[in-house]
């Protein structure tokens, strides 16, 4: 049986802030910032967004390219976040609601840091491949918080992406998964905390470039694979240096993951990054290209996938939902006090 | 706090746009109607479940000033009442648009979004709104 | 059924009465009503009161005790009963006291409405001003009271029904009135700029477009037509009392630049009358938003539709013009807007107009006066008919 995935759907909110602009606040070089991590400005949430509905976005037009899936047929939804707008309450049970897939199904929240999103793809592989739903939903996706003034306010911010995996008209073809997990405290939120705390240097080389370059070098041997037979590669991408400097790493050319890398326009989506970037490869992809897919969660974990298009995807309504390209354009960027507003920063009277 | 109860109920309406079609006289109806006023007695139990189309045109618009509480982060914003693509009359607000760019016979869809929570405890409530068709 | 008669009509000043409480309001209306019948207050065997929510304004349900209580008619066990429909509170309650009348069931009747509203803040109040609207799918969804008049204002503008100016002469027509009546909230005629140019509420509608919060009741005495004379020899005849309903939500009509229950009770209100439109010589309307003047004077039949917008603001509406006088007690923009009582203050008005005690408003030889009294966005609505006798 071919697992893999049957559809996809994407969305990001409208509102941006650019780096220089954050900067401006706290008396830092945000151009210089921004450069170095290679964020030219981020998306920010609307204010009456959330996880939920990006979530739900992301699933409607997912589900809007495969008008022939029925949504009962729909067995599992899981919606992976860190920023899951209940702390106890799931936010998969709504957007299964608001995808009418509900009531005979399993729901779930996911959090592992960044690649909750691609745990839940690995969930819906195992169900279906075991026979025990016919379609399982994927999403990644976050309102991501930043501290004020930290490093992360400059990247953390907000999207989502939406899978259908199946076994039915795959459209694009799961060969494999393995992934790599280890305890290592790089950066994390205690409870009832609203920001991350992190480990500075330290959520680089034995965090992000250990657990990614690790999982992607075991999933290559076990597919007998070198980089350059992936037309396609997307890596978790936290800001644009990372994923680039670890693409280099494993010998990935600059050509095969610049289609997947967002976050020099969006910023980090956190469960959303991964999702998100695969999504703009699906955008393009053609069938028969293979698409290398390694996310990262901190705590830490990366999730690597070897992905085929298939031909499946020439008769895919791809055009019943906006592309990337299109769900980015037209943003509308805001100053840092409509940012704090937008970001629920300001302390209101009861 | 309001009713968990009575804003749970309303969900099909809110998250999808669940109406009411009478098998009477085909007459589709938002919200749900349990009787259709055109059929009277004749359509009791034949009113049936029906969702209405999520794309539309503006039939009318206002932009907000003087907002409620709950959406006093918006303001100013646009509602709209949208001419359904099924002949339905619906209220709504519209976001992700150019306030001055909106118009009579705009092409708009329902997204989910945030209407309202009962404070920063309470149950968070979504529902309809509209934005831009483009 | 039997002819009705006004024999006494009275009203507090409208406004922001911070010393007053509901209680003290409406017994100030109902005092001044007996008084003017020249009644002791025995002869009452009936009371029914417009309100819109004292529940929620200031906290207490149950108005129609308090009221029989506080005007000494619970003493003798006098029937009371409260009425609500919105912003129609009041209307339907003077149609409830003239049924009551005209059945033959009582004979004597106090027909009062009376709101508090400042005792809440300005979001509370507007709360409840929404929820005279659709509360789940209109006031739920974030419209608001205001918005949804502004609907109805820009199809206007989109039909070429009005232009932005004719919907701001209503204000100013209302204004204009305001100033000559002692009791209105604001007694201060505007120019049109000033409607034009105040901050926005609802656009295309701004502050001035929409009626104030105000404090106030009114009150009148109802008796058997026959009767009246027994008591004074200043009272008006009721020549009717229609209601009408429509949706409760405005996006539920086929047309939303008419209001389908003005143009239903107008029509029942001048059959039972026996006159048309062309025989009113005072007319109070709903103004809680500007552009409800409009529609209030298309749908009464009073002018063709396109027509009362240029009415309003070619000044045929003031007293005086020779033509029908439009809310010469200053409407609900100028005079206030407490609303349970704002039905009942229209027949207060009417009933001085046509007796001819509405001093410096006073419209020469009223002999039909009609008041529309409109609920939520034409949910609904009455029409009364009075005509001096």
């Amino acid at each position: 049986m071919d697992v893999g995935i049957v559809s996809y759907g994407a969305y990001v909110p409208r509102f941006r802030i650019r780096p220089e602009e954050i900067g401006r606040i706290w008396g830092v070089d945000g151009k210089g910032m921004g450069k170095g991590l290679m964020i030219n400005q981020k998306s920010v949430p609307g204010c009456d967004e959330d996880v939920v509905t990006i979530a739900t976005e992301a699933a409607r037009n997912m589900m809007a390219r495969v008008p022939g899936v029925d949504p009962k047929d729909i067995g599992a939804v899981y919606v992976g976040s860190e920023s899951h707008p209940y702390a106890v309450k799931p936010t998969a049970s709504i957007v299964a609601e608001a995808i009418e897939a509900t009531p005979d199904m399993t729901a779930v929240d996911m959090e592992f840091a960044c690649k909750a999103g691609t745990a839940g793809i690995q969930a819906c592989m195992g169900l279906v491949g075991a026979g025990m739903v016919r379609y399982g939903v994927a999403i990644g996706a976050d309102t991501s918080q930043g501290a004020p003034g930290d490093a992360l306010e400059y990247s953390a911010s907000a999207g989502g992406a939406s899978y259908l995996i199946g076994s039915e008209n795959v459209i694009a073809k799961i060969n494999r998964t393995l992934s790599f997990t280890t305890d290592t405290p790089d950066f994390w939120r205690r409870e009832g905390q609203p920001y991350p705390l992190h480990g500075g240097r330290f959520t680089g080389e034995p965090a992000y470039f250990k657990h990614i370059t690790s999982a992607a070098k075991k999933l290559l041997a076990a597919a007998g694979a070198v980089p350059s037979d992936y037309k396609y590669a997307v890596f978790h991408q936290p800001n644009g240096k990372f994923p680039t400097r670890v693409a280099g790493m494993l010998g990935f050319l600059p050509e095969q993951i610049e289609t997947g890398l967002l976050t020099p326009s969006i910023g980090n989506t956190y469960s959303g990054s991964v999702p998100l970037g695969l999504a703009a490869v699906l955008d393009k992809a053609q069938p028969g290209d293979r698409i290398f897919v390694t996310s990262y969660g901190s705590g830490a974990g990366s999730d690597a996938f070897d992905i085929t298009v298939t031909d499946a995807i020439k008769s895919y309504k791809r055009e019943n939902a906006p592309t990337l390209e299109k769900v980015l354009a037209n943003p509308v960027y805001l100053d840092y006090g409509l940012y704090a507003k937008h970001k629920g920063k300001i302390i209101m009277s009861e | 706090m309001s009713s968990v109860a009575r804003e749970w109920r309303e969900i099909p309406g809110r998250y999808n746009l669940e109406g009411s079609k009478c098998e009477c006289c085909g007459k589709v109806y938002f919200p749900k109607r349990d009787f259709c006023p055109k059929c009277r007695r004749e359509s009791l139990g034949k009113v049936s479940k029906h969702k209405i189309d999520r794309k539309g045109d503006i039939f009318s618009f206002s932009i907000i000033h003087e907002a409620p509480e709950c959406n006093d982060f918006l303001k100013p914003y646009a509602v709209v009442f949208v001419k359904t693509k099924d002949d339905v009359l619906i209220a709504g607000q519209l976001v992700d648009a150019d306030l001055d760019k909106i118009q009579i016979g705009m092409p708009v869809r329902a997204v989910l979004r945030k209407l309202d929570s009962d404070g920063a405890s309470g149950v968070i409530h979504y529902g309809f709104k509209f934005v831009p068709d483009v | 059924m039997r002819d009705v008669a006004i024999i006494g009509v009275g009203a507090t000043k409208f406004g922001e009465l911070w010393d007053k409480s509901f209680r003290s309001l409406g017994l100030e209306a109902g005092m001044k009503a007996l008084e003017d019948a020249k009644l002791s207050g025995e002869e009452i065997d009936g009371v029914f009161i417009g309100n819109l929510s004292a529940g929620r304004f200031i906290d207490q349900q149950h108005i129609d005790a308090l009221v029989a209580d506080y005007s000494g008619m619970a003493t003798h066990h006098i029937p009371a009963t409260r009425v609500e429909a919105g912003g129609a509170s009041g209307g339907v309650a003077f149609r409830q006291g003239v049924m009551a009348v005209a059945s033959g069931l009582h004979n004597t009747v106090l027909v009062g409405g009376a709101e508090k509203m400042t005792d809440l803040d300005d979001a509370s109040i507007n709360h409840i001003m929404d929820s005279t609207a659709d509360a789940e799918w209109e006031a739920g969804m974030g419209l608001t009271l205001a918005s949804l008049y502004a609907m109805i204002a820009r199809r206007l503008m989109h039909e070429g029904t009005a232009t932005r100016e004719e919907i701001a002469s209503v204000a100013v027509n209302s204004h204009f009135h305001g100033e000559l009546n002692p009791g209105a909230q604001f007694k201060k005629a505007v120019p049109i700029e000033t409607v034009l140019r105040a901050g926005p509420v609802a656009s295309p509608l701004g502050m001035f477009d929409c009626a104030p919060i105000t404090d106030g009741a009114a009150a009148v005495v109802l008796c058997p037509l026959e009767d009246a004379k027994k008591y004074t020899d200043k009272y008006v005849k009721v020549s009717a009392v229609a209601q009408a309903s429509d949706t409760l939500a405005l996006f539920q009509r086929p047309d939303i630049t008419t209001f389908g229950a003005t143009v239903a009770a107008a029509q029942k209100a001048y059959s039972l009358a026996g006159i048309t439109a062309k025989d009113v010589n005072v007319a109070e309307v709903h103004d809680d938003f500007s552009v409800a003047g409009i529609l209030a004077l298309q749908d009464l039949g009073l002018y063709k539709k396109g027509e009362a917008g240029k009415a309003f603001l070619n000044g045929d509406t003031k007293v005086g013009s020779g033509k029908v006088a439009v809310n010469t007690s200053g409407g609900l923009k100028a005079r206030g807007y407490p609303i349970g009582a704002a039905g009942v203050a229209q027949i207060v008005e009417v009933a001085e107009q046509l007796r001819g005690t509405a001093d410096k408003r006073q419209v020469k030889d009223a002999k039909y006066g009609l008041a529309q009294s409109v609920g939520g966005t034409g949910s609904a609505v009455t029409v009364s008919i009075l005509e001096a006798v």
